[in-house]
């Protein structure tokens, strides 16, 4: 419970009609799309403007009062769901786009302009912000920032960290602090915003954010490529980028997955299929038609039983269509639903692949496979029941060993969604325990209060 | 009242449809209520948050929830964007109903749900009589309209208000049997209170669109309301008895098709009624069962039967602008989209212009409006500017409550700008 009177306080920053404290409101900011335990906060507010933003984190900090940070809350890693005690501060009211320059290509941001609203107005300049979390047309830009997101065209844009030139901040203290700068170099002090990028909440408090954009391939084109080993399929990655290809987008499905999305949408997929890889390049026409044709000859000399280049728009939808599909076809088989994100180098992708249909079948777990092969970040999907604690269980035993997994093929626990809650206790894991000592130094040294978005990534014991 | 673990039992019979919102909160994408909010307590993922938390007791104030639960257009967006399905208007209007018969009705809602709306003669009556008066309470706004606004003050306050009908359709033509003709098809036709009292014209264009066609028409008299606003409002004995009403007046044994113009109408018959038809005995069921799956929107029909087919002609040179907005309830509850198109296409005199986000809400939403209207017209002004960009002459539809809406912003803005049914765009071409 936060006294009446510090309520008021906060009112007086944010406005009456931004201030949250009825229990139903509150439980509504208990959750993100993580399969955890919810927990609401002691209030939320919706500050009108970044002023208003800098007075409430000052203000939180006096009174030593949690502060989590939250867009949309599509985190799929628990990355928003507060502390009992604390404040969530929700940043839907900060969403202008304060600047598109064409000239110097870049834009300015508020952190709670959505993605793709942020995208198509770009795209209205003839400018193209890549980045593309599969949540893009709710989760903000604060967030993708925070969380570093990535997308399906991670391998040949890169991902978040890749776009942001530089941002502002505010301190535990509220003080306004400024990294990086609208020009394409900048030698100036600190990478702060490197630091600040995937911080998830726990360093600092986004501001403004100045966005790198850039410009819009002319031309692009899809293809579907069927295949009975998952080794060729992931053979065809290897040889697409030693032909020195580098696809826009090269995902990947497994044939579970493949046989869910066809029972779903009834798309014509090949159900016997063991992999199929979905892959567009784009660029400039002509360098797109000499691409394609190299791309397809590869996938037929890696034996790809069939490959379907799109003829047109339509049938390039299509395409695109059986890879939107993958999350809902495989959501609706069961209730719960767990995301994984375990990347791997490419070349390990056929050994994680096979792992995880051996820990699907050792568990006798429901889990589908599809995600990004260019970039060895699979999506392993389990689908389960949560009433049922025993599956529950299996479910959380299956994880903690694909992490296993994907570190001893030299990959990483996340690639795009974060640690938040669910994968803190496992990052010295990956790094070991001097990184996590030093990330703990810094966390202290920048919120001796320890009110920054508590519990995630470096969590104190 | 009874305790909080009773009601959390009876909002258990929700769980499993509840279990099934994995909270991705891709409703945020096309909730135009949490598009102007930017509030979690607004969109679905948010509401369905709340139910959950009531059916497990951790929170205990049913009346915030409700109230919450009220913040809603009901216009569907969410569950026809759902990627794990999830059957969000059945759900709402499930929970209000256990709501709703947890914490009583409030006295309002009593007396105009169960002493007017459940009463279809008394309910006629009173509205026939109230034209008269209409012009002393108000001041006339917008001619090509028909809109006027309130003269001295609230309920109704700004808004400009559709004038209701000189004389409702229920007066000018109070049934109508005639026998198929050329196309062999018999059709019942549900009228509904909007077309009745407020868009007779639309009733009339229908008419005149299927005895060109030479469809046969069974329109009996002294319909009742098809019962949504009730349902919204959870009430679900006023609901029941709406439906026996009309249950008695449409047998599915001896037409081909049930028709309405109402878009709010077609889906609340084809799909709400089976939905919530549970307190009739089973005979009772089955009927309802058999004419859900007769229901169609008017203009749907027209195109599925086959009768309004071949190449739309070119639109004529000086054809006038029209552009569309697709009713929530026609396109995202019936996937019905292409068919009205293809009507006002049937009309050289006009020229279809999209506008962008044609199938955005118009945010009238029923009772919303009356509890919120700020929003609505907030919702509202997001579609008028839409319509404008369009440089269009008219906006048609397929709603009528949609076009009290729209009538409303393009009226108050003083706009100028036609609103029509698509039915009537049709049968001005006949």
């Amino acid at each position: 419970m936060i006294a009446p009177a510090l309520q008021n306080e906060f009112a007086r920053v944010v406005g009456a009609e931004n201030l949250f404290n009825d229990a139903s409101d509150l439980l509504t900011y208990s959750y993100d799309a993580a399969l955890l335990p919810a927990q609401s906060p002691g209030l939320a507010l919706r500050p009108p403007t970044l002023e208003a933003l800098g007075r409430v984190v000052a203000l939180c900090n006096a009174e030593g009062l949690p502060l989590t940070v939250r867009g949309a809350g599509t985190n799929l890693s628990g990355g928003v769901i507060p502390e009992g005690d604390g404040v969530v501060v929700v940043t839907t009211g900060l969403n202008r786009i304060l600047e598109i320059n064409p000239a110097d290509m870049y834009a300015v941001v508020e952190p709670g302009v959505i993605n793709e609203r942020f995208h198509d107005t770009a795209m209205a300049q003839g400018l193209f912000y890549p980045p593309d979390p599969g949540s893009q047309a709710v989760s903000t830009l604060g967030g993708n920032v925070a969380e570093n997101s990535g997308g399906l065209r991670g391998l040949k844009y890169g991902v978040t960290r890749d776009y942001v030139m530089g941002l502002s901040f505010f301190d535990t203290q509220g003080q306004l602090v400024k990294t990086g700068s609208r020009t394409v170099k900048c030698a100036t002090g600190y990478n702060l915003a490197g630091l600040m990028v995937g911080s998830e909440g726990t360093l600092g408090v986004f501001g403004e954010i100045i966005l790198k954009l850039i410009p819009p391939p002319s031309a692009s084109r899809a293809m579907l490529a069927v295949y009975d080993r998952v080794e060729a399929a992931s053979q065809t990655v290897a040889e697409i980028i030693a032909a020195r290809i580098v696809p826009a987008t090269l995902e990947f499905l497994d044939n579970f997955t493949i046989r869910t999305v066809e029972d779903f949408s009834g798309a014509g997929l090949p159900v016997q299929a063991a992999a199929l890889l979905l892959i567009e390049v784009d660029g400039h026409p002509a360098q797109v038609a000499e691409e394609a044709a190299r791309v397809e000859e590869i996938c037929r000399a890696q034996g790809a039983s069939q490959v379907r280049p799109a003829k047109d728009a339509a049938e390039r939808d299509r395409i695109w269509t059986a890879r939107r599909s993958a999350i809902p076809a495989l959501a609706r088989l069961k209730p719960s639903v767990v995301l994984e994100d375990a990347t791997v180098p490419r070349s390990q992708v056929p050994a994680l692949v096979r792992f995880i249909q051996e820990l699907a079948s050792r568990h006798g777990l429901t889990i589908g496979t599809f995600g990004h092969a260019g970039d060895g970040n699979l999506h392993p999907t389990i689908v389960f029941d949560k009433r049922d604690a025993k599956q529950f269980a299996q479910v959380r035993q299956a994880v903690e060993e694909l992490f296993d997994k994907a570190l001893e093929l030299g990959g990483t626990l996340s690639g795009e969604h974060g640690l938040g809650l669910t994968k803190t206790r496992f990052l010295t894991k990956e790094v070991g325990p001097a990184t996590l000592a030093w990330s703990r130094r810094l966390k202290r040294a920048l919120d001796p209060k320890g009110i920054l978005n508590p519990g995630k990534i470096v969590a104190e014991a | 009242m009874a305790g909080v673990a009773q009601l959390a039992r009876l909002l258990g019979e929700l769980e499993e449809q509840l279990l099934t919102c994995m909270r991705c909160g891709f409703c945020q994408s096309v909730c135009p209520l949490y598009s102007e909010t930017g509030h979690e307590a607004d969109v679905a993922r948010g509401k369905l948050a709340l139910l959950d938390g009531l059916a497990a007791e951790i929170l205990k104030g049913p009346h915030a929830v409700q109230q919450r639960l009220e913040r809603c257009l009901l216009c569907g967006s969410c569950a026809a964007n759902c990627p794990s399905g999830v059957k969000v208007l059945d759900i709402f209007l499930k929970a209000r109903a256990i709501l709703s018969g947890y914490l009583g009705l409030s006295p309002a809602k009593k007396l105009v749900f169960r002493q007017l709306l459940a009463r279809p003669a008394l309910f006629n009556k009173l509205l026939a009589m109230a034209p008269r008066f209409e012009r002393v309470l108000a001041r006339p706004m917008d001619d090509l309209l028909d809109t006027s606004c309130a003269r001295f003050f609230p309920p109704l306050g700004e808004r400009h208000f559709k004038r209701l009908a000189r004389v409702p359709l229920n007066r000018t033509l109070p049934e109508l049997n005639t026998d198929p003709g050329a196309s062999g098809i018999r059709v019942g036709f549900f009228v509904g209170c909007l077309i009745d009292k407020l868009y007779p014209s639309v009733g009339q264009a229908s008419l005149k669109a299927l005895a060109h066609h030479g469809v046969g028409v069974n329109m009996p008299a002294s319909q009742a309301c098809c019962g949504i606003p009730a349902l919204s409002a959870g009430d679900s004995a006023t609901f029941t008895k709406l439906l026996a009403h009309n249950l008695a007046r449409f047998d599915p044994d001896k037409i081909d098709y049930l028709l309405t113009a109402c878009a709010t109408c077609a889906s609340t018959m084809a799909k709400m009624w089976p939905l919530m038809c549970g307190e009739l005995d089973a005979a009772g069921q089955a009927r309802v069962q058999a004419l859900a799956a007769k229901t169609r929107d008017v203009g749907q029909f027209l195109v599925e039967a086959g009768l309004v087919r071949g190449e739309a002609p070119a639109p004529r040179e000086g054809a006038k602008p029209v552009t569309y907005h697709d009713p929530c309830h026609l396109k995202k509850s019936l996937d019905v989209f292409a068919e009205p198109r293809r009507l006002i296409a049937a009309n050289p005199g006009w020229r279809l212009v999209e506008m962008v986000e044609n199938d955005w809400c118009c945010g009238l939403g029923g009772s919303f409006s009356l509890q919120h209207y700020d929003m609505s017209k907030q919702i509202g002004a997001r579609k008028r500017e839409h319509i404008i960009e369009t440089g269009a002459r008219a906006v048609a539809t397929c709603c009528p409550a949609c076009m009290l809406q729209i009538s409303d912003m393009l009226s108050q803005a003083g706009d100028h700008i036609a609103v029509k049914h698509a039915i009537e765009i049709y049968a001005e071409s006949l």
